[in-house]
């Protein structure tokens, strides 16, 4: 029976098994003023596999994440079980309320055993003086079994495939979850959250398969993905937010995949247009020949002067990896970059090497990679070109924050207050500032890594007209991408990857947002 | 002459950190053909006025500030409280020979701890400064005393020994990329275990007597001249830090390694310089140390580790906020001293200055979180 301590039961009166697994009403999230979470209604019906759709930004992690407990959301009510929750509820309390979590990084300690991982969980929780090794080894054994998973309870999990790994994960949530579900009679919920961009198709056939046994359980799934094709084959039913709002929810069955693509996309304004040009008769500025590192596999690519080449794909296709390799960012084992009529070995590039040469590198990381946000802003942006301040033997400080304030004001940065630290400014300002900083050395090749990620609309748009405008100067740009509006609005081409390698190039008229979507689930579907 | 050992030493200093950052020396290039097609343009930006606070004396300057300039100066504010304690406390503590004395004796563990400033800013732990300290002392008066060479050659040895020890931690720190707690936990303990074993744990004394004159005497305003010194290597570090190209890629290594490699900056050869420069500064300190008590003894280089770190630390709670700073070390360490030397007169035994130390250590930094409201500790 249901604890009564936990929460007050709301329908005592109706039978058990009409009740639906987890139902949200009227949730809302903001930030800031921007709504993340719109008045979102969610059911997952009692052994169900649920999916949850949408776009980067749709809303779909601030869910998770009030689900998690991370976020108290603004107004919403929660039943689980037919149990109303308090929120917002604690975090690492969800396994109390029968919830589990598979988040995409899986959560696992890679320099630890299987078995040790296991039960993690149970050791962090519960008190125990003596672990009996060999029989919590049987038991691991048993649990697998039951899932038909062969593993070895002593070997490392680093050393095991991603799709191992990813099911290892899984089912531990799953065991957590029956081992609470025990306590309160019932069958719990699982939500897997992104669990398959890293996996090749025969990996997520099998998790696909471990999926369809814990349903038959009787647990429910909340199945948390981008990708529509996927979701057709997995789910039962699907929600699919855009905006923060729920676009629709539907059955899977009989469902047409574009059914899902026009809820997923919806109709929306570009704002910026670009008149695109056709560069291919210009300058070569880059050309990159036999790029092979991390997943990227033989890559031929050519920038020219004055060109916006955009990659993209869906996420695991590697894409992303590109300017990094190039930049020397990330070891690379083969090719080579004909840059300024210099020939370049790209497995002995690196950062040093990269910014003398005229590469500048705006990575998507931008707390971690791109600018230090507990320095001022004026001491990020003048730290690739500390020599322009340069007096006898020291610097001149007065002149670094008159260049960061014109930098500031030329990139409409607000508040331009070079002397504050980086973090007090929003997300945009941040990117304004930080494509401000390689901007200003004047290079010649400029590589981005999701630029406006997380930017508000207006910031975006003065990304978008400062890159552009760079570039009808002659600077060559290279922008990976998985924000296909933003690849429509400046880009004058488009490569598609997919596992690693480029299957389908986007030109001319054809660059448009629909197109690029279109193509990166159509080439992912090829691959498969 | 202590003079120009010190100001050699700060440039020997300033010049690895600058050299090691600077373009131009070796390095495996990735161009493998083709010629350059001329210099890019670069344009230094017109200057422009940005929008500023409010001016800087105004009433609104003050009610925008107030909380910022009271952590800064808090340690002022701090010592003010103690010297008003103790003054009435004990008649001894409130002489100006006794607040100098206090001072001469602590300048060596405050030189030490400027210098540990270097590697704590570019992210790295050295845990080995106070061995290189004894080492250094031990060197000049066994050189001078023992093989009678003149004392300004073995200062140079000694600062040639400092500088070793600095590029041996840095090979195993950045090459290995072992982590610096357990490098310089390890050489350290080495160093200590060289000089008992070359010194036979003996005393050496009389050592030169222009050295101890180079620091006790009182050239200005009746403070040593020691005391001057570590005036002299703060201020010296802190134009370094706040003012030189160096300077700032240090920081930007210490808070954001990845952004500072992806910068172009050549983060592995910062942390050797910085940790070699420190090294050099813990051998300078040794250096002061032997004149100071104009003797060397292979003690346990332990006790000094900790006075050196709680001076970097508690200063980094004020002057300038959540840096290693060296004004703040400086006034920092002396606060420190004052202390002790006040809870001594007051007849307090002497295991009162790890109490004080420890403590102070932990209570300051606490302090200084709890204006900060528990934010991520983020030097």
């Amino acid at each position: 029976m249901v604890p009564s301590n936990v929460a007050t039961e709301t329908k005592t009166g109706t039978s058990k098994a009409d009740v639906p697994a987890l139902v949200f009403r009227h949730l809302s999230k903001s930030f800031g003023g921007a709504k993340a979470l719109d008045d979102v209604e969610f059911h997952v019906d009692r052994g169900e596999v649920h999916g949850l759709l949408g776009q980067n930004g749709s809303g779909k992690s601030t869910l998770i994440k009030v689900l998690a407990g991370y976020h108290d959301p603004d107004n919403g009510e929660l039943e689980i079980y037919g149990r109303r929750i308090p929120l917002p509820l604690v975090p690492g309390e969800y396994l109390k309320y029968g919830l589990g979590f598979v988040h995409q990084n899986l959560g696992l300690v890679p320099s630890l055993t299987v078995l040790e991982n296991l039960i993690a969980g149970a050791l962090a929780t519960k008190a125990r003086w003596y672990i009996d090794w060999r029989a919590e080894a049987e038991r691991a054994l048993e649990t697998f079994a039951r899932f038909r998973l062969d593993f070895d309870p002593d070997a490392i999990v680093g050393a095991l495939p991603q799709v191992q790994q990813a099911l290892l994960a899984i089912v531990r949530a799953f065991e957590e979850i029956r081992a609470g579900a025990a306590e309160h009679g019932t069958p719990g919920i699982l939500i897997l959250d992104e669990p398959t961009p890293f996996l090749p198709r025969e990996g997520v056939e099998r998790l696909f398969e471990l999926i369809r046994d814990i349903v038959s359980h009787g647990a429910s799934v909340v199945f948390v993905s981008h990708d529509v094709d996927e979701v057709m084959e997995i789910t039962d039913r699907a929600t699919v937010l855009r905006d923060g709002k729920v676009a629709g929810v539907i059955g899977t069955k009989g469902a047409e995949r574009n059914d899902f693509i026009e809820k997923i996309i919806g109709r929306r304004i570009d704002l910026f247009t670009t008149e695109r040009v056709d560069r291919s008769a210009s300058e070569v500025t880059a050309h990159v020949a036999g790029l092979t590192g991390g997943p990227i596999a033989n890559l031929d690519l050519v920038v020219h002067r004055g060109e916006v080449v955009g990659l993209t794909g869906l996420i695991g296709s590697g894409y992303e990896h590109v300017p990094y390799l190039m930049f020397g960012a990330r070891p690379a084992s083969g090719g080579t970059l004909a840059l300024n009529g210099l020939l370049l070995s790209l497995p002995a590039m690196n950062p040093y090497w990269a910014v003398q040469l005229g590469i500048a590198l705006l990575p998507g990381d931008r707390q971690g990679a791109s600018g230090v946000g507990t320095l001022p802003i004026e001491d990020n942006v003048t730290l690739p070109v500390l020599d322009w301040f340069r007096r006898g033997l020291g610097l001149e400080r007065r002149g670094m924050r008159a260049g960061a304030a014109a930098l500031g004001q030329a990139y409409e940065v607000r508040p331009n207050r070079p002397d504050l630290n980086l973090d007090s400014l929003s997300g945009g300002n941040q990117q304004k500032v930080l494509l401000a900083k390689w901007m200003q050395s004047n290079p010649d090749l400029l590589l981005l890594d999701e630029p406006t990620q997380g930017v508000d609309v207006g910031a975006r748009q003065a990304v978008f007209k400062a890159v552009r405008a760079a570039a009808d100067q002659g600077l060559a740009v290279i922008c990976a991408s998985s924000d296909h509006e933003q690849l429509a609005a400046i880009c004058d081409r488009v490569l598609v990857f997919a596992r690693g390698r480029v299957v389908s190039e986007l030109t001319g008229n054809n660059v448009t947002k629909d197109r690029i979507t279109e193509q990166c689930y159509a080439s992912a579907t090829l691959q498969g | 002459m202590i003079v120009i050992v010190i100001a050699v030493i700060l440039l020997v200093a300033a010049l690895i950190l600058t050299v090691l950052q600077e373009r131009g020396t070796t390095g495996s290039s990735p161009i493998i053909g083709g010629a350059p097609r001329g210099m890019r343009a670069i344009s230094l930006p017109p200057s422009v006025r940005s929008a500023q606070g409010p001016r800087f004396w105004t009433e609104a300057y003050w009610a925008a500030n107030w909380k910022t300039l009271l952590q800064r100066f808090s340690i002022f504010i701090a010592y003010a409280l103690l010297l008003l304690a103790f003054a009435l406390a004990s008649p001894a503590f409130f002489t100006w020979s006794n607040h100098t004395n206090v001072w001469f004796s602590t300048a060596a563990i405050v030189v030490m701890s400027l210098g540990l400033i270097l590697p704590l800013t570019s992210g790295d732990f050295d845990l080995s400064i106070a061995s290189v300290m004894v080492l250094s002392a031990m060197m000049v008066a066994a050189l001078n005393v023992w093989q009678g060479w003149p004392v300004g050659l073995a200062i140079l040895a000694a600062l040639a020994a400092g500088a070793l020890v600095g590029a041996v931690n840095a090979f195993f720190i950045v090459y290995f990329r072992i982590h610096s707690l357990i490098v310089t936990l390890g050489v350290g303990t080495l160093i200590n275990g060289v000089v008992i074993w070359f010194s036979k744990s003996n005393t050496i004394s009389n050592v030169s007597f222009d050295l101890a004159a180079a620091m006790y005497e009182r050239v200005f305003l009746k403070v040593p001249n020691n005391v001057w010194y570590t005036v002299i290597v703060a201020f010296a570090l802190w134009y370094f830090l706040e003012y030189t190209a160096p300077g700032r890629r240090l920081l930007f290594v210490g808070r954001g390694r990845e952004v500072a490699r992806l910068a172009g900056i050549r983060v592995d050869r910062v942390r050797a310089g910085s940790l070699i420069a420190c090294s050099m500064i813990a051998a300078l300190a040794g250096v002061m140390y032997v004149g100071m008590t104009g003797s060397a003894e292979p003690i346990n280089a332990r006790a000094f580790v900790l006075p050196a770190f709680a001076g970097a630390f508690l200063g980094a709670t004020c002057i300038y906020p959540g840096r290693f700073n060296p004004w703040g070390t400086l006034i920092g360490l002396y606060f420190l001293a004052t202390g002790v030397n006040g809870l001594s007169l007051v007849g307090l035994p002497s295991f009162i200055q790890d109490l004080f130390y420890g403590g102070g250590l932990v209570i300051a930094v606490t302090l200084s979180q709890i204006v900060l409201k528990r934010q991520q500790q983020n030097f």
